[in-house]
């Protein structure tokens, strides 16, 4: 069984269309990343699957329940980590975890919130203000919060926006050994390093869903060649490929270039009379999940824009 | 676990809001003090039986009635009189300027009257516009000045000639009495503490996210609205119970009627405003504009409920208005059974009014309730 099977997800605010046919699977116990710029509709999609938004068209399952007939009870069995912290800042952190122990009918629920506060070493803070906490033990805290109920599926939405890389890792290595026990993951993210991180990954930009796969399906199918060019002629040699036909991308690292197209040919016909004209050296690269997400991001920037500036 | 209601997930919600609002020092400070600081306001400017009020007196004579009403109206303390023998129109200019507060006339044919054996007239006007300053004041007038006249006249003759003493009260010809203010000030208490609190609690929650986590966790919407209910009700029985007791001991307000009548009557009447509260929460986008519809709605049942001025002195549109206000069914109510001693029959009409404005708020708010974000 599918732990999300969705097909068709359609939600709209007003006359804007922010989920736009979505269609969506996740398998048991599989770590899926969930990536798209900012206002691509990824909040709207987690709510939806999560009951607290209807959507306005489609259908589908969650952990086997109906999305429109069974919201409550996907809500008993889903945990979700909301991108903003939504936990009470005028609570402490063990007020705040007997608060939801309680909603979920834990019981007993003194040992449930004394295990999740011996788990995350907050047993001598218990009694602190969770507004206090910093970014990443607030974070630590809204995690332990959600898993509690032991859920089936865990929705996390953008979990590590603000958090040092320590904290980071510390998340993801917990992440991964949740779904070793069994969990299925859904993680909304910007960061390339943590899609990476993921077993599948999902691109989502203005509402439409673009690709789905592994890191190394996605970036296969999306068809981009990459050239790395390096030496002192770089700068002048990238102001020079910026209006050649053929090149999309062109993004420097370090010392180098990537330059980055989908037509092949056109692009080594430019990448070729660069190297002629400047002093560079110039060799096939690979294509990383970056190149592609740009990629894809600039593609439908196009699609959404007004006719005006579609000329450009 | 049942899937509708579930006393533990109640108790949750509860012991949540409970804690939340005792953190809270300045709304909690605001919930046990706005009642005090309006008893106080409101009750001193009543109780502090104002002495020494300016008078006019309109006459033409001085003889020696006149001179035995003026002196004995300035024994009881709470006249000055100064203005003497001034026309009538004069002192009319100087009640309007509010530069008097009462004017004694007696009229030019007073003594004539007295000697013929008629029956002689007094007339004291009050400035009863503001009932606090002229109620005791007038309360005492009649008598007074009655006494002072018969002693003048039973030392010189001995017939028993009465003077008529008309009393007028003007602009405010209800004369809303302190005993009136004090259990009025209940319910307007009541209204602006239960609305606004609990409109806001909910919205705080809005605005500040918390509502998305608690809508995916499995609280029903019924159990989420009486977890922000309940303990707002528990707010409005201690602030109740401040005010009569505040009532009793420190303005001396009699209290005739049943006190179950009346714990009922506010029971109702809370839960009318709570439910409003929680309707405007279902509304307002945030606690800003919470607060501001809450006083949108306070400010027009504060005119027109018969707190501020008198219900049967207001036009019959603005009764009209007034009726619609819960805050007016429950003066009634408090009143009536304060004061006059008014049983369950005496009062069906404004409980029963209560009660349907009661039952309508809660089928609004399930209705406004929103299981999910859309
Ligand atoms: N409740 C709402 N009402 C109207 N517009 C909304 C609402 N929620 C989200 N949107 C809009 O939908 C778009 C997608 O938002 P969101 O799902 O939060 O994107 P993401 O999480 O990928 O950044 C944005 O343009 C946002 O302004
Ligand atoms: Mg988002």
């Amino acid at each position: 069984m599918k732990a999300i099977d969705v097909r068709n997800l359609v939600k709209r605010f007003g006359d804007k269309t922010v989920v736009d046919h979505v269609t969506l699977s996740v398998e048991e116990g599989e770590i899926s990343g969930f990536l798209g710029p900012n206002g691509s509709g990824k909040t709207t999609t987690i709510r939806v699957m999560c009951g607290l938004l209807t959507p306005d068209e489609g259908e589908g399952t969650v952990l086997g329940y109906d999305l429109h007939a069974d919201q409550l009870k996907i809500k008993r069995q889903v945990g979700y980590m909301t991108q903003k912290f939504s936990f009470y800042t005028d609570l402490t952190i063990e007020e705040n975890l007997f608060f939801v122990a309680r909603l979920y009918g834990l019981s007993p629920t003194r040992s449930y919130v004394r295990d999740t506060l011996d788990k995350l070493g907050l047993t001598s803070r218990r009694h602190q203000l969770a507004g206090l906490l910093s970014g990443g033990w607030k974070q630590r805290l809204a995690l332990a919060a959600c898993i509690m109920h032991k859920p089936k599926l865990l929705l996390l939405d953008e979990p590590t926006a603000g958090v040092d890389p320590k904290a980071r890792r510390e998340f993801w290595d917990e992440i991964h050994d949740l779904a070793a026990d069994g969990m299925t993951v859904m993680v909304s993210t910007h960061y390339m390093d943590e899609a990476e991180r993921c077993h599948r990954i999902n691109y989502i930009a203005y509402g439409k869903l673009l690709t789905s796969g592994t890191v190394e399906e996605v970036v296969a199918e999306a068809g981009l060649h990459t050239f790395i060019l390096s030496g002192k002629g770089s700068q002048s040699a990238a102001r020079m490929l910026a209006n050649q036909q053929g090149v999309d991308q062109i993004a420097p690292f370090g010392n180098s270039l990537h330059v980055v197209g989908k037509n092949k040919t056109l692009l080594e016909q430019a990448v070729r009379k660069a190297s002629q004209e400047f002093d560079i050296r110039c060799e096939p690269g690979q294509t990383t999940l970056e190149d592609v997400f740009i990629q894809y991001m600039t593609g439908s920037t196009d699609n959404m824009a007004e006719p005006a500036s579609e000329s450009k | 676990m049942n899937h509708f209601f579930s006393f533990t997930r109640l108790f949750a919600l509860l012991a949540k809001e409970m804690t939340q609002m005792m953190r809270d020092r300045i709304t909690f400070g605001m919930m046990i003090g706005i009642p005090l600081v309006q008893l106080a306001l409101f009750g001193f400017a009543i109780n502090t039986d104002p002495k020494q009020l300016p008078s006019a007196l309109v006459t033409t004579s001085q003889d020696q009635f006149t001179r035995a009403i003026v002196s004995a109206l300035e024994v009881t303390g709470y006249y000055r009189f100064d203005y003497v023998g001034i026309p009538e129109s004069q002192a009319d200019e100087l009640m309007q300027e509010g530069r008097v507060s009462f004017v004694v006339t007696i009229p030019s044919d007073f003594s004539k009257r007295v000697l013929r054996g008629d029956e002689p007239q007094i007339l004291i006007e009050a400035d009863a516009s503001d009932p606090a300053a002229s109620s005791g004041a007038v309360s005492t007038l009649a008598t007074v000045a009655k006494q002072a006249f018969e002693r003048e006249l039973g030392k010189n003759q001995n017939e028993a000639s009465s003077v008529d003493i008309v009393v007028h009260r003007r602009y405010n010809p209800e004369g809303i009495s302190q005993y009136n203010i004090v259990p009025g000030l209940l319910g307007v208490i009541l209204q602006l503490v239960m609305v606004m609190m609990t409109a806001m609690a909910l919205t705080r929650e809005v605005e500040r996210g918390t509502m998305e986590n608690l809508l995916a966790m499995p609280a029903t919407p019924f159990e989420i609205m009486l977890g922000k209910i309940l303990p707002y009700l528990a707010v409005g029985a201690v602030q109740v119970i401040i005010i009569l007791v505040a009532a009793k001991l420190v303005f001396h307000v009699p209290f005739v009627g049943s006190i179950w009548l009346l714990i009922a009557g506010i029971l109702i009447f809370i839960s009318s405003l709570v439910l409003i509260g929680y309707f405007i929460s279902t509304v307002a986008g945030s606690q800003m504009q919470a607060m501001q519809m809450s006083f949108f709605f306070f400010l027009p049942s504060l005119m027109l409920s018969g707190f501020m001025f008198p219900f049967k002195g207001m036009p019959h549109w603005a009764q009209m208005i007034g009726e619609i206000f819960p805050l007016t069914h429950f003066l009634r109510i408090v009143r009536g059974v304060m004061l006059k001693g008014a049983d369950l029959e005496a009062m069906r009409t404004p409980m029963l009014a209560l009660i349907g404005f009661t039952i309508l708020l809660i089928i609004f708010s399930l209705a406004r309730f929103r299981k999910t974000l859309d």
